[in-house]
């Protein structure tokens, strides 16, 4: 087996990678391997030819493309190497080493000082929503559809019913009537929308393309082809009204119902998985149960700005160096993280504690949408820390910072409360 | 005449009402920072977009180009925009904002290319 060495291995080189390799470039890792399944760098992004990243970091609003070729740009600045057309079959967390298949160099196996997963997510598909009905072409993944028009020239299809109002869902609604197909509509089992607003108003609306709230398809017809789906509304409880079924003309339906951290590689190596985020358990250093494993991006938990999985991906390439220069910081205790009123899950799930103080930023989502809330961090009866938020909502990550000194009885439970 | 914007600045999204005629502004009502004032009255007069799409490359049949407008765009412009775009062929090589169309339909606006391109 042909054999590489390296101080940082970084499993993945979408938009986490990349900042996770720069970051571990930039702490003093001498040589930081990127291994990449696709044929070129920059991930998911490569396919995400809309506007809408970088308002965070850069201040201004740039397409995906434009957002990592920036970060690959930097790292081929600063001498990050990456093997590419490379799938790895296997994360060993005890020997440290890494296997891929590799095209050209067949199975190779890798030995890093410390790994850095960043593997990203996928997406739900009809099976896991079990869509009655045929098995006819025509039905994509909204994410697999994009890939097909945007990055390999292929048209999906003419006329399209998109199920559910992610914001994949509705870009992928413009960029389709763009390229000159008819969007019958957008159909969401919710009675609200799964995506932000702004894409339903430059995607949708500016485009006449109806969205059926409280709606779902309760059948796919069509043998060779789609031919048309059933769409009926919901009552409360989710279930579809039968008797107010219509049949809706149709050759394409694309699925956009969410997406799922991609961790076989992590279950595989024992990494201890979050059954909420389904993503592994990390500290503030986005350090997993295993030590010399990091992890950083979508694989931890599903981001909804690019921004935020370059700012925690760079925490996870900065220890992933300390980790293996030697200088990881000590840890004299450990509290944990739990999920007060109104919040779903907190990332990070543990705080290592050191003598020095730090500020750590818990990022979180709360179960449901509320209106002039506080979010409190309390800690041994104590408030820690709050922040007053006008409005939240599960579609937007919420963030809260506190001092690691404040911290008591080894737990932090942060809270969404009602003001007044 | 009376519309009935919702702002896409930041994710408060307010919902905004616009009064005016002929593209001239009365008032705005319900909105709640400056910047969404801006929006408000842009969009009831000539609301404009940023226009992403892909161009064809001469030297690869089936390898695309992302491109977008520098500025954005009047919305009522993107469609012939759009036809122009599908129309045009880059040559390679293509560094980023290498621009591909200039004043694209009298715009006064460029397509650019957003990635490099060999």
């Amino acid at each position: 087996m042909y054999n590489l060495k390296c101080d940082v291995a970084i499993v993945g080189g979408g938009p986490a990678g990349l900042a996770a390799a720069i970051s571990a470039k930039r702490q003093g890792a001498e040589k930081v391997l990127i291994i990449e399944r696709d044929n070129s760098l920059g991930g998911i992004l490569q396919q995400c030819i809309h506007p809408g990243f970088g308002l965070t970091r850069f201040k201004e609003e740039l397409t995906g493309p434009e957002y990592y070729g920036r970060f690959v740009d930097e790292a081929n600045e600063l001498g990050v190497e990456y093997l590419l057309n490379s799938m790895v079959l296997e994360v060993n967390d005890k020997e440290n080493t890494i296997i891929c298949a590799n095209s050209e160099l067949g199975l190779t196996q890798i030995n890093a000082k410390s790994i850095v997963l960043a593997m990203g997510c996928r997406e739900r598909t009809r099976a896991n929503i079990v869509v009655p009905g045929t098995r006819p072409a025509g039905l994509y993944t909204a994410g697999s559809a994009q890939r097909l028009i945007n990055r390999q020239n292929v048209m999906v299809g003419k006329k399209v019913v998109i199920l559910g109002s992610g914001d994949i869902g509705m870009i992928m609604a413009r960029r389709m009537t763009l390229e000159g197909a008819k969007v019958v509509m957008v159909v969401e089992l919710m009675d609200c929308l799964a995506g932000l607003t702004r894409n339903r108003v430059q995607c949708l609306d500016d485009f006449g393309i109806p969205l059926k709230l409280a709606h779902t398809i309760t059948k796919i017809e069509g043998h060779q082809r789609v031919t048309g789906v059933r769409v009926a509304p919901v009552d409360q409880n989710k279930k579809p009204i039968l008797e107010k079924e219509q049949l809706v003309e149709c050759d394409t339906v694309l699925f956009s119902v969410g997406l799922i951290p991609e961790n076989e590689l992590s279950k595989k190596a024992g990494i201890k998985i979050n059954p909420v985020t389904n993503g592994p358990q990390v500290n503030q250093y986005m350090q997993t149960s295993s030590p010399s494993v990091f992890a950083c991006g979508n694989v931890v938990h599903v981001n909804d700005l690019v921004d935020n999985v370059s700012k925690e991906s760079e925490q996870a390439g900065k220890y992933a160096a300390l980790y293996a220069m030697g200088k990881f910081p000590q840890a004299t205790g450990m509290a944990k993280c739990i999920t007060g009123e109104n919040v779903r899950y907190l990332c990070p799930h543990e705080i290592q504690l050191c003598d020095e103080s730090q500020k750590v930023t818990l990022y979180f989502r709360v179960l449901r949408p509320d209106q002039n809330v506080k979010l409190v961090a309390v800690s041994g009866g104590e408030i820690i820390a709050s922040k007053k938020e006008f409005r939240v909502s599960p579609g937007e990550m919420c963030s809260l910072a506190v001092e690691t000194s404040k911290i008591a009885n080894g737990e932090v439970t942060v809270s969404v409360v009602k003001e007044g | 005449m009376e519309k009935l914007i919702i702002c896409t600045v930041c994710p408060r999204g307010c919902h905004m009402t616009v009064k005016g005629d002929n593209g001239v502004v009365e008032s705005v009502e319900n909105y709640s920072c400056p910047r969404g004032l801006e929006y408000a009255k842009t969009e009831f007069v000539a609301p404009v977009r940023i226009l992403t799409t892909l161009v064809k490359i001469d030297e690869k049949e089936n390898e695309l180009l992302p491109v977008r407008s520098n500025k954005p765009i009047l919305k009522s412009k993107i469609e012939d925009c759009m036809q122009v775009i599908k129309t045009t062929k880059a040559s390679l090589p293509i560094k980023r904002y290498d621009v591909i169309i200039k004043n694209v339909c009298d715009t006064g606006v460029d397509i650019v290319a957003t990635k490099d391109l060999k």
